[in-house]
């Protein structure tokens, strides 16, 4: 029997629920034209219910789901950027996450001075980003493009530099929510290549896809959320063959293809 | 099948370097809306760099390090201050001194170095979208680098003061060291006021609209261009619930008026300053929960 501190993840009887609101641009001018004509907009999502599932270190896992399943949520709670309503995580180790697509959030900087304002907001001090610096623009393959304001980029380029940034981060557990399918297939299979030897190396990954194929590549245990829910857990080729029977899709090249 | 071994510690996880992520991670729900506040500070504290760096980096997109671009920071308010000192002038109908312009000059700086934490803070939380949505850590670090550019684009500025401050006439006593006291009260009102703009921008997006009508009348009601002697009549009231009457005034005091700072209204800054830092800090961190789905 595994032990409970084997762990990599354990979540327990987790719930997220919160507002927000319909409008993009939410603004003090149309909360009181809506005053006025007394409708509210402010809605209630309930994004995830009752979750409860472990992982142990060393294993990738997938997760399943449609548009709205709550994938992205799941894997915000875990990074611990959306606290739970309701139940507890626990997370033995560190973490890395590649959940929204872009490492850095200001396109007027260089990718370089992105790539440290990110380190230093994950918790690295100077001299760690330094060490790894090279190797984050090398993995990238960006060339002259680091010392480039980042709105310059394209969306691949965008993708090749987070997911570098993400994976040389030395973490325990790297999240990754659908982060490559920006990426041009030369650089898949460079990423895929490196979340394996991630995984020889007793990393812990969760993955967010809807290429069924990375899915069957990847992970060694699946997860299939439905309207936040666990609908089922296992091998990846038994869950991929109940979620598609659930959609109604067969296999074929257009499900199998995006990491 | 496996038979059970003591150690259940798998391969990598010797503590080798938790200096920095934490190995341990423990995410509940926030009792009352709010996260633990001890280890919350501890994250705040050990990421200060990150608040520092983003305040660096930003300036120097902005090209405000650059001589023209510093330069541009410095001649702003002392336009501003020969407008204003026009207006006084032909409003007031008598000629002013060189004093005035300099107590005029001395309440625009420490007035925008306000202004300016407001409006940058505003932009701060809504501005670090993407990174808000990938990372976990204290979003209080974000309207604190704005805080932070907001101190280095105002110390250049005391430069000029001071050599209009001889130009005028003006000793140089002791006194005159009050001013870090009273800049320190400015600083954590100014802080406050920087929490709260940039969690309302996150809801109200037209927030950032409405500020500068707002400092525009704040302006008119805090003794920049008068001096506190003077609010008289419905101004009066203003003494007791403007916070920058106390603040600026004793500014004003010290600096170009070479006098002891009134105690009373050093008392009535330090809990200006105290009470909306703290507020400022519980309202953010109240609704920071929220920022990753609401940007």
């Amino acid at each position: 029997m595994p032990s409970d501190s084997d762990l990599a993840i354990d979540v327990n009887d987790v719930s997220v629920t919160y507002r927000t609101t319909f409008e993009k641009t939410p603004t003090f001018k149309d909360a009181l034209v809506r005053l006025g004509r007394g409708e509210r907009v402010v809605r209630e999502i309930k994004a995830l219910n009752n979750v409860s599932f472990g992982l142990d270190h060393g294993k990738v896992l997938g997760i399943l789901g449609a548009n709205g399943a709550g994938k992205s949520t799941l894997m915000r709670t875990l990074g611990g950027i959306l606290p739970p309503s309701s139940g507890r995580i626990e997370i033995h180790g560190r973490v890395s996450t590649l959940l929204a697509l872009g490492v850095g959030f200001n396109n007027k900087l260089t990718g370089r001075e992105n790539v440290v304002l990110g380190g230093l907001a994950a918790g690295l001090n100077r001299d760690q980003i330094t060490q790894r610096y090279e190797d984050i623009s090398a993995f990238a393959g960006l060339g002259d493009f680091m010392d480039m304001p980042m709105r310059t980029y394209s969306s691949g380029m965008f993708a090749r530099l987070a997911f570098s940034v993400a994976v040389h981060m030395d973490p325990d557990i790297l999240l990754i929510d659908e982060a490559l399918s920006a990426g041009d297939a030369k650089f898949k299979r460079k990423a895929t290549n490196k979340m394996k030897e991630l995984c020889t190396q007793a990393r812990t990954i969760v993955l967010v896809s809807h290429g069924m194929a990375s899915i069957r590549e990847m992970c060694t245990d699946t997860i299939w959320l439905d309207k936040g829910r666990v609908v089922e857990r296992g091998e990846p080729n038994d869950v991929i063959r109940a979620y598609e029977d659930f959609l109604g899709v067969k296999e074929d090249a257009v499900t199998l293809e995006d990491v | 099948m496996s038979t059970p071994v003591t150690s259940v510690v798998p391969p990598r996880k010797i503590a080798e370097d938790n200096e920095f992520t934490s190995e341990h991670h423990v995410y509940e729900p926030h009792r009352v809306g709010l996260p633990k506040l001890g280890p919350y500070f501890r994250e705040l504290w050990r990421r200060r760099h990150f608040a520092i760096e983003l305040g660096r980096t930003s300036m120097r997109a902005n090209q405000t390090q650059t001589f023209f671009g510093q330069l541009w920071l410095v001649i702003n308010p002392l336009l501003l201050a020969g407008v204003y000192f026009l207006l006084v002038n032909v409003v007031s109908g008598h000629h002013q001194t060189l004093t005035y312009f300099a107590h005029l000059v001395a309440g625009l700086f420490a007035f925008y170095f306000i202004a300016g934490c407001m409006n940058t803070g505003a932009q701060s939380v809504v501005g670090g979208g993407r990174l808000i949505m990938n990372t976990a850590f204290p979003r209080l670090l974000l309207p604190l680098s704005a805080v932070y550019t907001a101190i280095r684009r105002f110390l250049p500025t005391m430069i000029i003061y001071f050599v209009l401050h001889f130009a005028a006439g003006l000793p140089a006593s002791p006194k005159l060291l009050w001013a870090i006291a009273i800049y320190a009260e400015m600083v954590l009102f100014a802080t406050g006021l920087a929490f709260i703009t940039s969690t309302l921008q996150v809801y109200f997006r037209d927030t950032s609209s409405f500020l500068p009508y707002l400092t525009r009348i704040w302006l008119y009601l805090s003794p920049v261009l008068y001096y506190v002697e003077d609010m008289k009549g419905t101004l009066r009231h203003f003494i007791y619930i403007n916070p920058l009457v106390p603040i600026l005034g004793n500014w004003g005091r010290v600096l170009t008026e070479n006098k002891e700072p009134e105690f009373k209204y050093l008392i009535a800054g330090l809990i200006w300053g105290l009470a909306t830092a703290g507020a400022g800090a519980l309202f953010f961190m109240s609704r920071e929960r929220e920022f990753a789905v609401r940007l």
